[in-house]
This record gives structure tokens, C-alpha cells and sequence, in this order.
């Protein structure tokens, strides 16, 4: 613990926890989030974990605000250790002045070697006090009580939490740890005072926030937009997407199936989707390697198919926890042959939700695969978000040329399913009427649906569906810029990494410089001419993605021609922090800015 | 039965492309056969085939069809009915599609019990791609891919299901029509996952296994065999190289389907939420999910 002051903040400030797999770092830093968030706060939340489920160490990193968070920060305030290790691992990653709150038992702690590292450090019996009560598990409620006391954040807070997340087991558990807490704080706090110079304050009065991820965002905005069939094959870092929706009540008459395997959950979901319902699936990259043959199917047979696809670390198992955007090219060229699909990359919450119902109107209108590329960071990441960011009311459902079967009965003339017509588009029936009797096959076809493979046919057919793709464009998003339009730098990106950008971006504004960013949501097709429009403005553009090769940078220059000034990539499946970007563009970090 | 219907509504204009005297073609007319005997109209089943000679018969058929991808149909036969349950699906694929690319999923639709039925045009051969061996090929049998004799033993599709859960397994002839309607109609009545096994001559690539062949081996049930009997139906379940059964050689009509047992089916099927929002978004609905996020 510490005592010294190099900058004081309020409400500014990050807060690491370390601990063993299996230590509740991950229930103890999610709680630490609430808890701010319940407190009118706002806050970003980072998970980085092994794929293991006990030992190893895991941490979890909570950035507090008090506006719109986008990015963890780098280096932290606080440090709260479960174990001994938590401490030599991050010391690097610790401010001028941090605290570290581990209990006094850890003799082996070099007290004096964290003070060379200007960390000013004090011992608290908060094992102890665990002890006391009954077990050493609770030691990471006392710690979250300590940094309560800390940093003069009030324990009801925290207190609300713990009694809520142990309340869930017995009442006799949330009472022992709120026991804990209780003293935990008193000690803490007749210790330390106000001596903290980063300190906590509730905002009295703000209004109610959520704390969500990317994953339950795409899910509830999926829910929102209609769909009521997700088949999927559990697979990090998507597999929250059919647990969130599996535990939505069954009064929704949401239907979830955990298939055998990767093949038989895109297969279901399209054989769902055949029959006109609003059906998707959710894997990585893995699982999405799997799934490449069917959405060709879905591509000929013109049967929407909604595909999140949330990459992580690869090749192959690669880093099964972390995140990376390195899946995008393939995601562009998956399948054999050639067919219209449709890629959306979401980089903030907000944009998951959206994303999550207008990936079906988009499946709908142009009856073919879209996927949406997210990354663990945005998947698994929470952030605190106002209410109405998630509002149903502003979801529509758009399902184009779908014929309900009630239009179906009303045909004029004999239903032709891949009927020719100038925008590529053919209506398509549900099966279950007599005027509209469909047969949909993955061969070559003619307008009927029966296997075709004329050349006439084939050359109109191809013409047919690949124009749905300019048709399409029409409703494509354009680039997304960030900040002053004429700044010195531009950073081009997409997905989680938007938000490690803007942050950089604000950074690096606020230290006198110009930077903005340029963020692609709608990848595929690629909205050429206002990208180009985009980029023609840029002064110097540095494309900063979380992959090896700059696939975004590669896409650009393929339809569009135009080349990134620079390049800025990682691939060690941690996301970028702003100060990262900041000198990975060569800017200079003033000393003691917290970037 | 009177019906409504007559088979020659089946009748489709596509043009086929079977070898004059391929089993195919008695499959597809018992199928036509089956289909008017229940009263099942074609906008009210639907046929998802896979990839190979025998999964060419929906096109061959008005009916609702969706030809799929090698090994496949399975799967998106199970999602298109627990969409919309009110459809009669039926599964037409190949040895090759349901017991070798696609094994994986026969083995889980026999222990998932959806209610659909699943018939498997059994040339014991890779007719499309003109004459590999196929799972179901007898050990020593010649082709292509195995020129010295077939060395992999055959697998008993029957002996698999019935290890695997399924619950209706039955196995039935080309060479016989009118048994094979009649099993397809038991097949398609029975609520569950049923698996019909069609002995296929294919008289181009398949030399052995001729209609002469089978005839020679197949003898049909016993009127008093009771289906019902699991260790009666293992015992039939591995006679194959000189005598082969035909008839319902496995029933269990005690197990729920799949969909049966899908609670948020009660609320309606998928399709009818879709459309019914389709109509009416109701966003009020979803406020009460925010709060798990407070
Ligand atoms: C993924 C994939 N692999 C291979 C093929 C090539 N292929 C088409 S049909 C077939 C085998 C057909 O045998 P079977 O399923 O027994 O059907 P049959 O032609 O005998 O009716 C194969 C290997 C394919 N279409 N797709
Ligand atoms: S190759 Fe064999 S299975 Fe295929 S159509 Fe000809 S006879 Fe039938
Ligand atoms: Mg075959």
C-alpha cells in the first residue's frame, strides 16, 4: 500500500486484479465493474485469461471514467493480488505512485524492491480477516473491500454485489462475506484515510447503466430483430452468444440447438432459415472453417444465413482465449466459386446490437450469408452503456422479397423461385402452400429450381445473383470518421480496435496533436467510391489492425487502389492499448500521461 | 385409404437422369406411393436430399425440396422441422452421404430422435462420382479406390442405429415396390427419428450387388417377429452376408421426439414467431431482459 502522490485523479483511474485461474478473478473484477457502474460511473472491462480452468494466471483490468470508456489503459493504479505472482507480473504495467493491496501473510513479498519501483507498499491482514470468517476463498472479497476503503469509493457498493453474487449459493455465505468486507474496509481505511490520490466518487443522480458485452449485444440485438433459431457448436470466444440466448425465457420461443459439430449448426441454421424463419449460428475462426461449404450452399440456394464469426488468436487452436483480426480475408474468399455475401464488422457495443437484427434484414433483402466479424475483445470485453443502447423500439424488421404465406396465396402467376429480374432479387416463398411448391438445389438451376446447367442458364443465373451484391450497395455503410476532419493522422481500422483508437485518438488531441479515425464497419462488398472519398481526404493514414499481414490495409488496396502510409499491426492476441498506438504511429508520450 | 390425392401430383418436369434400370427409380415411385397413401400433399412435406445419383430425387419429384451438400441433408432436415414442425420432412441421401462424409450426423439424429424420416439409397457404391468403394461395400469388393479388394469391413447401418438410440429401423428393397411403400409409410407415420434402409441396385458401377444378388439373400420378416424386441432386432441386425432381413426390424415407440421435448416450442415455432413479429415487432417484450445487465 502506498502513500505518495504523484497525480491525484478522481474518478480516473485503472484498477487491475491478478489471481489463479480458479481464485474468482474474473467474478471479483466483474463484480468490481457493477459495482462502479451502479455508482453512476463509467467503465471498460478487460478479461485476459488462459485456456485453462484452473492455475495459470489470469488477470482482469477495470478502467473507471466518467464518460464513454472505449479501451483498457495502460499503465494501471491499483493493484489488487490474489496470489504472490500477480505482483513480479505486472509491476511493469504499474503508474508512479500505485498501490498493491496483498494481504500481510505473503512474507515473501520484497516490500523494499516494490518501493524502488516507486510503488509505496504497506501490509494489511486481510488473509487474516478471511481466515477469520471461515476460508481463505474470501479473500478476494476482503481485497475489493480494501480497495473501497482505498480509493473513499463507499462499500455500499461493492457491498450490494458481493451479497448478491453470494447470495446466489446461501444467505449464511453472503452474510460471512459481507462480514468480511465490513472489516476489511475498517482496516483499510483506519490505515490509509484519504491518503490515496486516486479516489472513487459516485455521480449522484446518473442515470442507470448497463454493463454488457459484444456477444450479449449481437444476441440481444438478434432477439430484437426476429430470430428465433440459433444452432451453434460451443467454441470461444462466440459461445456466449447461444448461452445468452439459451437462458432467455421459453416464452420467447427462442430456439437453441447445440449441434454435433460446426457443419450441423450452419446445416440447421439453414435448413431453419429454408423454411422462412429468422435463424443464425455463432463460432470462430475454427468452427467458421468448418462452416465454409455451407455458406456456399447458402449463396446458391439463396437461403439467408446470419454467421457471427468471432476470431480469436490463430492458426489452427492458436490462442483460444485472445483476441485477433486475422480471419477477415478468408472470411471475404471462404467457399468455393463465386456468390454474393454480405461481411459487417461491428467495433463498438453499440454497433453489436445493431448489428446483431440488421444482419437478418440484410440476409433477407439479398437472400444470402452475412457474417458478422467480430473479435474476443469486443466479444468478451464489458463496457458500461446507457439504457436506450440497446433499444428495441429502433429495430426493424425488413425481410425484403420474403412472401409470407398468405402472399403467396394471392400470386398471380405460377411461382417461379429464382425467378430473373434487374435487381437479382427473386421473391422468395416459405414451403407449405400449394401455389408455391420450392425445390432449392446446390447445383447450377434454372428459374424453377430444377438442375440446370445450359450455359444460357448458368451465365444468367451467375448475373442474377452477383447483381443482389450491387444492389446491395445502396445500403452499405461507408466508413466511419472519428474526430476532426482534417487531422494530421488518421487511423483506418475495424472492429475492437476502433475503440483502442479512439481513445488514442482523444490522447493524442489532448496532448495538442491531430489525429481522427476511420473506421470500417461494412467490409464486404467494400463501399468503394466512399472509401476512396474517405481516404482521398487523409493526410497520413495508418492502418492499425490486430493481425499480422494488415488484412484491412490489403482489402482496401485490392478494390480500391489507395495504400495506407503505414501499417501498424499486433498479433500477440492482446488488444492495443492507446499508448501502444500512440507510439506505434511515432508519436511522442508526454512522460507521466497516462495514454 | 381414400385420399385426396393422386401419386401423379408427385409427377415433376424436370428431366432425370438416372440409368435405365437403377433402383433410384422404384424409390422415387414408392416414395410418390407412400406420400398419397398418408394424404401428404407436396407443399406439405418437404424432401432435402444430399449430393450423389439418389439425391437427385427431389428434383425428380414436385414436392418441397432442398438438395443440399454431400452428407448433409440430416442436419438441415433437423432445423427446417423444429422451424416448422408442421412440415412432413423426409431425408433421401446415399450410402455415401449418411454413413460415410455425413456418419457423424446419422449417429446424433438416431439418439436425438427428430421426427423426420431418414431413407438411404444403399448401392453399397459412390454411384455419381462412377464407382468407389463405399462404407457399405462388402470387404474384398473391387473398385476404383480399391483395386486389390475393399480391406475396411462393412459397416451394418442397422446394428449402428440400433446402438446409437435410433428408434424405427427398418430396411426394405428396390427390387420389391410394394414393400418399400409400405415400410416408407410405417417410417414416415412412426413420431421420430426412422431410418429406412434401401437395398439400391446400381447396375452401372455395381457388378455384385445386383437385383439377382439381393434376391438371392433377402427374406422378408417373420409375421411374428415383434420389432419391439431390442435383442430380437440385434440378433437380426448383423445377418447380412447370406441372409438379409427386409421389413421393421426395430421400433420403440415409447421415446418423445426431439421437438416434443424443445420447451420454447410451446410458445410456437420459430417460423411463426419470425412472422408474427414480421407483423407486429412488440419491442415492449425485450425491456425486461435489460435488467440482468443492471
Ligand atoms: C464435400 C464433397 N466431397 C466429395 C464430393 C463428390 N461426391 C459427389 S457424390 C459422392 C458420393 C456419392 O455416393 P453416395 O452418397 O453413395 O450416392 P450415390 O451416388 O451412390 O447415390 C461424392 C464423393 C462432393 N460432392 N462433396
Ligand atoms: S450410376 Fe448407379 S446409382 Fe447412379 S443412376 Fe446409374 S445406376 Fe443409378
Ligand atoms: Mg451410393
Amino acid at each position: 500500500m502506498i502513500v505518495e502522490m504523484a497525480p491525484q485523479s478522481t474518478n480516473d483511474l485503472s484498477i487491475m486484479i491478478g489471481g489463479d485461474a480458479g481464485q474468482g478473478v474474473e467474478s471479483s473484477g466483474a463484480g468490481f465493474a457493477l459495482a462502479l457502474a451502479r455508482a453512476g460511473l463509467h467503465v471498460f472491462a478487460l478479461q485476459d485469461y488462459r485456456s485453462r480452468i484452473r492455475g495459470g494466471h489470469n488477470f482482469y483490468q477495470v478502467r473507471v471514467g466518467e464518460r464513454p470508456l472505449y479501451s483498457h489503459r495502460d499503465p494501471v493504479e491499483l493493484l489488487l493480488a490474489l496470489t504472490p505472482q500477480s505482483i513480479p507480473l505486472h509491476l511493469h504495467n504499474m503508474q508512479e505512485g500505485a498501490a498493491v493491496i496483498f494481504p500481510q501473510k505473503w512474507e515473501d513479498v520484497d516490500v523494499s524492491h516494490l518501493t524502488k519501483h516507486g510503488l509505496k507498499v504497506d501490509r494489511l491482514p486481510l488473509m487474516e480477516i478471511a481466515e477469520r470468517h471461515g476460508s481463505r476463498l474470501m479473500l478476494n472479497t476482503a481485497v475489493l473491500a480494501a480497495a473501497s476503503a482505498l480509493t473513499g469509493f463507499p462499500l455500499k457498493y461493492m457491498e450490494q454485489v458481493i451479497r448478491e453474487n453470494f447470495g446466489r449459493k446461501s444467505e449464511e455465505l453472503a452474510d460471512t462475506n459481507a462480514a468480511v468486507a465490513q472489516e476489511a474496509y475498517d482496516v483499510t481505511l483506519d490505515h490509509f484515510g484519504d491518503s490515496f490520490p486516486h479516489r472513487i466518487k459516485p455521480i449522484e443522480g446518473a442515470p442507470k447503466r448497463m454493463l454488457m458485452h459484444g456477444n450479449e449485444a449481437i444476441a440481444f440485438g438478434a432477439l430484437a430483430g426476429g430470430c428465433r433459431f440459433i444452432s451453434a457448436y460451443p467454441m470461444t470466444p462466440a459461445t456466449s452468444i447461444i448461452e445468452w440466448l439459451s437462458a432467455v425465457p421459453d416464452d420467447y420461443g427462442m430456439v437453441t440447438k447445440h449441434a454435433e459439430d460446426e457443419i450441423a449448426a450452419v446445416c440447421m441454421a439453414l435448413g431453419a432459415s429454408y423454411t422462412g424463419a429468422r435463424a443464425m449460428t455463432a463460432t470462430s475462426g475454427g468452427g467458421f472453417s468448418l462452416m465454409v461449404e455451407a455458406m456456399g450452399l447458402s449463396g446458391m440456394t439463396e437461403v439467408p444465413l446470419v454467421i457471427v464469426e468471432a476470431q480469436r488468436g490463430g492458426p489452427s487452436t492458436g490462442l483460444p482465449t485472445r483476441t485477433e483480426q486475422s480471419d477477415l480475408l478468408f472470411m471475404v474468399h471462404a467457399s468455393q466459386g463465386e456468390f454474393p455475401r454480405i461481411i459487417t464488422a461491428p467495433g463498438t457495443i453499440e454497433q453489436c446490437f445493431e448489428a446483431g437484427w440488421r444482419a437478418f434484414n440484410l440476409a433477407d433483402k439479398y437472400q444470402c450469408p452475412v457474417v458478422v466479424a467480430t473479435d474476443q475483445a469486443l466479444a468478451a470485453n464489458l463496457r458500461s452503456l446507457d439504457m436506450d443502447t440497446v433499444d428495441p423500439e429502433a429495430v426493424e424488421i425488413d425481410r425484403g422479397a420474403t412472401l409470407t404465406p398468405d402472399d403467396v396465396d394471392t400470386l398471380s402467376e405460377e411461382y417461379r423461385r429464382f425467378r430473373f429480374s434487374d435487381d437479382g432479387i427473386s421473391p422468395r416463398a416459405m414451403p407449405g402452400r400449394e401455389t408455391a411448391v420450392l425445390t432449392v438445389p446446390s447445383d447450377e438451376h434454372d428459374e424453377h429450381g430444377h438442375i440446370n446447367e445450359e450455359p444460357e442458364v448458368r451465365i444468367r443465373m451467375m448475373q442474377k445473383r452477383m447483381q443482389k451484391l450491387k444492389t446491395a450497395e445502396a445500403e452499405i455503410k461507408p466508413p466511419l470518421l472519428y474526430g476532426p476532419e482534417d487531422a494530421d493522422l488518421t487511423l483506418v481500422t475495424w472492429g475492437s480496435t476502433t475503440g483502442n483508437c479512439l481513445d488514442a485518438a482523444d490522447e493524442i488531441n489532448a496532448a495538442g496533436g491531430s489525429a481522427n479515425v476511420l473506421q470500417f464497419i461494412d467490409i464486404w462488398p467494400m463501399p468503394v467510391d466512399p472509401v476512396r472519398h474517405a481516404l482521398d481526404r487523409c493526410r497520413r493514414k495508418v492502418a492499425v489492425e490486430q493481425n499480422y499481414t494488415g488484412q484491412l490495409a490489403l482489402l482496401i488496396r485490392m478494390t480500391t487502389g489507395v495504400a495506407m502510409d503505414d501499417v501498424l499491426t499486433k498479433y500477440d492476441g492482446r488488444p492495443f492499448s492507446p499508448r501502444e498506438i500512440i507510439e506505434g504511429v511515432g508519436m511522442e508520450v508526454a512522460s507521466g500521461n497516462k495514454a | 385409404m381414400v385420399t385426396r390425392l393422386d401419386a401423379k401430383m408427385f409427377d415433376s418436369e424436370a428431366e432425370n437422369t438416372w440409368c435405365p434400370g437403377c433402383g433410384d427409380f422404384a424409390i422415387l415411385r414408392s416414395l410418390k406411393m407412400a406420400l398419397t397413401d398418408l394424404d401428404i400433399a407436396p407443399h406439405e412435406a418437404l424432401v432435402v436430399s444430399g449430393i450423389g445419383c439418389g439425391s437427385k430425387l427431389p428434383d425428380y419429384m414436385h414436392v418441397n425440396g432442398y438438395m443440399t451438400m454431400h452428407g448433409r441433408p440430416l442436419p438441415v432436415a433437423t432445423g427446417a422441422k423444429l422451424a416448422n414442425p408442421d412440415l412432413q420432412v423426409i431425408v433421401v441421401d446415399g450410402d455415401g452421404d449418411a454413413y460415410g462424409i455425413g456418419g457423424n450426423h446419422f449417429l446424433h439424429s438416431c439418439r436425438r430422435n427428430p421426427n423426420i424420416t431418414h431413407i438411404v439409397e444403399d448401392n453399397q457404391i459412390y454411384g455419381l462420382t462412377k464407382g468407389q468403394y463405399s462404407p457399405t461395400s462388402d470387404l474384398g469388393f473391387v473398385t476404383t479406390t480399391s483395386p486389390d479388394g475393399a480391406i475396411e469391413r462393412s459397416l451394418l447401418p442397422v446394428a449402428v442405429a440400433i446402438a446409437a438410440g435410433a428408434t424405427f429401423i427398418a430396411r426394405t428393397f428396390a427390387g420389391d415396390p410394394r414393400h418399400m411403400a409400405a415400410v416408407i409409410a410405417e417410417a414416415i407415420k412412426h413420431q421420430g427419428y426412422s431410418l429406412v434402409d434401401v437395398l439400391q441396385p446400381c447396375v452401372t458401377f455395381n457388378r455384385v450387388n445386383t437385383y439377382d444378388w439381393y434376391r438371392q439373400r433377402v427374406y422378408k420378416l417373420e409375421d411374428d417377429y415383434d420389432p419391439t424386441d431390442l435383442d430380437a432386432a440385434r440378433a437380426r441386425a448383423y445377418e447380412w452376408a447370406d441372409r438379409i432381413p427386409l421389413g421393421v426390424i426395430y421400433r420403440n415407440d415409447e421415446v418423445q421426439t426431439y421437438e416434443e421435448q424443445v420447451l420454447p416450442l410451446k410458445a410456437g415455432s420459430p417460423l411463426a414467431s419470425t412472422l408474427k413479429l414480421q407483423a407486429e415487432p412488440a419491442p415492449g417484450q425485450y425491456e425486461p431482459l435489460k435488467e440482468q445487465f443492471l
